[in-house]
């Protein structure tokens, strides 16, 4: 299902996930997280602009437990727990935050 | 006009290239792409093969060569590097491709 | 802890040209998840796999060389490289990229797990895995 965000539509793969990594903008979260019934707050966004430049640096989506440890350690320890990212991200910080990011499904995830 | 001879394997694995220069005449075009592009490396336990190879001119696909990481400071002498338009260039412009694969 | 079992995944091909590096790599990263003892071994051809200044912008492929550089926030501990290889290929280790690792628990820190190794301890190593996959 293509997703319409800021008056463009964005190409996505079968589970949602954008299509190319390069198109993302903002807005294409936003329109995600509506769709969700979520709104995004500061701390939504400090895990997508972590997710952004965490594959930037290394080409890959985090996996869970290593996207865990790693917020721990740049945003804080109180942060860096799986239920402080589920609260967040309800579907799971994983698959979610890494759609919302506009990152592909992170590997390993099934 | 002479043949163009493309190499793929790593000379390290495979014997593509000692083979593709052997097998070919003086006036010879050989090409390294993918995996082949570690042939045109200098300072190598097989960079004599093409260093070494008189009567033959080589090409190595730049593109293969930034993905591997290699520098051009790093490849032998006298190695060309080409584009894909260059790629196609130099099968335009002789008789016949042999991929040695 | 008896349970945990020391895996050492064998990489001897080159990258880009064929899909056994990704493919090694991606089970790393899977297998990450299974908390056991994983060390990287990379002889032959593999040794390319660590060199560092990678630019697939030109070829249409993923570029996943930096994607090494996160193996130790994956738990991997060990990344040797055989020392016959790397100077068969007019290499050293500072053409190979680093890896750092960190316990988060004890926040002991090693700024660069690759460690070149003589085809003697290679063979120590080997033996003292309690299974080796081979890519």
């Amino acid at each position: 299902m293509p997703i319409e965000a800021n008056g463009k539509v964005f190409e996505t793969d079968e589970e949602g996930y954008l299509a190319n990594i390069n198109e993302w903008e903002p807005a294409v979260a936003e329109a995600m997280a509506k769709e969700d019934d979520l709104e995004l707050t500061d701390e939504h966004w400090d895990i997508i602009n972590f997710l952004r430049e965490y594959y930037e640096e290394y080409q890959i989506a985090p996996a869970v437990r290593v996207l865990t440890k790693a917020v721990g350690k740049k945003l804080g320890k109180e942060k860096g727990n799986s239920k402080y990212l589920y609260g967040l991200f309800p579907y799971g910080p994983g698959k979610q935050a890494c759609r919302y990011a506009g990152l592909p499904k992170p590997t390993g995830c099934v | 006009m002479a043949d163009l001879y493309t190499v793929n394997k790593s000379p390290f694995e495979k014997n593509s290239l000692e083979d593709a220069i052997r097998f070919s005449s003086e006036g010879a075009s050989i090409l390294l792409i993918e995996d082949g592009v570690y042939g045109a490396m200098a300072g190598t336990a097989v960079s004599d093969l093409v260093a070494g190879a008189t009567g033959r001119k080589f090409y190595a696909l730049r593109a293969d060569l930034k993905a591997r990481g290699i520098a051009e400071d790093r490849l032998i002498d006298g190695v060309e590097l080409v584009d894909y338009a260059g790629f196609v260039d130099l099968v335009v412009n002789h008789d016949k491709v042999q991929a040695w694969l | 802890m008896s349970d945990v079992k020391k895996f050492m995944y064998l990489n001897r091909r080159a990258p880009y040209g064929t899909i056994y590096a990704w493919e090694s790599l991606e089970v790393v990263l899977i297998g990450a998840a299974f908390d056991q003892e994983v060390s990287l071994m990379f002889v032959d051809d593999g040794v390319f796999q660590l060199v560092k200044g990678s630019d697939t912008s030109e070829s249409d492929m993923k570029n996943f060389t930096p994607t090494y550089r996160t193996l130790g926030d994956y738990g991997v501990r060990h990344m040797y490289v055989d020392k016959a290889s790397l100077e068969a290929r007019g290499l050293t280790q500072d053409d190979l990229i680093e890896v750092a690792w960190e316990d988060w628990e004890t926040e002991e820190e090693v700024d660069n797990i690759v460690e070149i190794l003589d085809s003697k301890e290679i063979a120590k190593k080997l033996e003292e895995s309690d299974v080796v996959f081979s890519f």
